[in-house]
């Protein structure tokens, strides 16, 4: 058979040098593989992700902030451009409510002037026309009398006289009329 | 290259079953049955190397042992990038695993970011070592044998001596941890051998021994049912074959449970380390 014997007792947990010696190769040979190589990169890549994660995780922060700030701002905007739109709308109203009132008054005074004028105008006329009928009433009325006298009537002293005379009459009649 | 090869097949090595089988032809039932004992983990050296360097079977189990290591890490670390492939998962998933699940369960971030190459260096050590043991072919682990189980208890108790004397001072850590606080003077003359022994021989003593008896006890039973069902196959007569169904489901349940208590072992010396390392800088 190919096997040795065996230590015995207390000799199973006394290793010999040789033994020993392979077992601190192969051991520094682990220790080199795992300790200084396998571990540290293994935190290197591990330091990298989370510095990686650390810095998405601000950078969504930051743009989520921005991303606030302008929806405020946006928000803000809007509010300020419906004050003004509402603030406008007003503005007109009150103006079309003003134009409308100074149309109004304007109109009514035109109208009354229009109307003044009218009548001064009518009132004038009929003065002129008074005046006008007056004299051809007189002259109408000393021609009909010339006619209907005739000729009897030639003393100019005399006619003068029945003149005067129907005129006064008709004076006292018209002022007669006017009293009544 | 027979004298090399018969050793490398071990417990699996049909040649030394045919020998069993030849040294007793016809041989009746438990008569020809080999089983395991301590011998076959002291096998006769292969090579020598002047008188008294020899390599022997359990010394090409460790280095192909070593040789997975140093491969998987270098598959595993060798591009290391933010998104990682399926090797630097994997690897990552390990160190992770001895990261978050052992050395911090024991000791504060820092700490055991500190001490994760060395606690890493441990578990995965021991591992590699210990899985060896069901592995066909090699079927043995080399921590059956002392000196490395040894060695690494060695590097443990250092590791938390010297951490223990870094965080309070050589003369406050012995005294604190000889001389516990709060304790009547009378009763120092009881607690102070207790905690001498305790301490600073029983912690590596049983950190050596649990892992090593482990391995020797797994390689025993793995062994004890490969050789029965050899021996109930290939010697029994009749019925008594069929047990051998019976021997080998039952190696296939023990080679998983040896797997489980290869990692659990691994798992258990690095805990204690980091516990040993945690408690050192913590005490007062």
């Amino acid at each position: 058979m190919w096997l040795a014997s065996a230590p015995e007792g207390i000799g199973l947990f006394v290793p010999p040098w040789d033994e020993v010696i392979i077992s601190l190769i192969c051991l520094a040979i682990t220790a080199l593989a795992v300790a200084k190589y396998g571990v540290p990169r293994y935190l290197e890549v591990l330091d990298k992700r989370a510095l990686a994660i650390e810095g998405g995780i601000k950078r969504a922060e930051e743009a989520e902030a921005e991303i606030a700030a302008i929806r405020a701002g946006l928000e803000g905007e809007k509010e300020a451009a419906r004050v003004e739109a509402a603030k406008v709308r007003e503005d007109a109203r009150a103006d079309a409510a003003a134009i409308l009132a100074e149309a109004k008054t304007k109109a009514g005074e035109e109208a009354r002037r229009i109307q003044e004028s009218a009548q001064r105008q009518i009132d004038s006329e009929r003065r002129s026309a008074e005046v006008s009928l007056r004299q051809d009433l007189g002259t109408l009325a000393t021609d009909l009398a010339e006619k209907i006298v005739g000729e009897s009537l030639k003393d100019s002293a005399l006619a003068s006289r029945v003149i005067d005379r129907f005129l006064a009459d008709l004076e006292s009649q018209t002022t007669a009329g006017k009293g009544a | 290259m027979a004298r090399l090869w018969r050793p490398l097949l071990g417990v699996m090595d049909l040649s030394s079953i045919s020998g069993v089988l030849a040294a007793e032809p016809g041989g009746g039932e438990g008569t020809g049955m080999h089983m395991p004992s301590i011998d076959e983990l002291y096998p006769e050296p292969f090579w020598r190397i002047g008188t008294w360097f020899e390599f022997n079977r359990l010394d090409l189990v460790r280095l192909i042992a070593i040789g997975a290591v140093v491969l998987l890490v270098y598959l595993g670390a060798r591009r290391t990038r933010m998104v990682p492939g399926r090797g630097q998962s994997t690897f990552e998933l390990a160190v992770g695993f001895v990261h978050h699940q052992i050395a911090e369960t024991a000791m504060p971030p820092a700490m055991a970011r500190r001490y994760l190459p060395f606690i890493a260096w441990i578990f995965f050590s021991v591992l590699a070592l210990n899985l060896t043991g069901v592995i066909p072919f090699l079927n043995v682990s080399s921590n059956a044998l002392v000196a490395v189980p040894m060695i690494l208890a060695v590097c443990a108790w250092i590791a938390f001596v010297a951490q223990g004397i870094r965080a309070h001072g050589a003369g406050h850590y012995f005294a604190d941890a000889l001389f516990p606080k709060g304790a009547p003077k009378i009763m120092y003359a009881l607690l102070t051998p207790i905690e001498l022994l305790s301490t600073f021989i029983l912690r590596p003593v049983t950190l050596c021994v649990r892992l090593m008896a482990n391995m020797i006890a797994g390689h025993f039973l793995l062994t004890a049912f490969f050789m029965m069902t050899s021996y109930l196959f290939l010697q029994a007569s009749g019925l008594v074959k069929t047990v051998g169904i019976l021997t080998s489901a039952a190696s296939l349940v023990f080679v998983l449970f040896e797997i489980f208590v290869a990692c659990l072992q691994a798992y258990i010396f690095a805990l204690l380390t980091s516990v040993y390392i945690g408690l050192a800088k913590e005490e007062h």
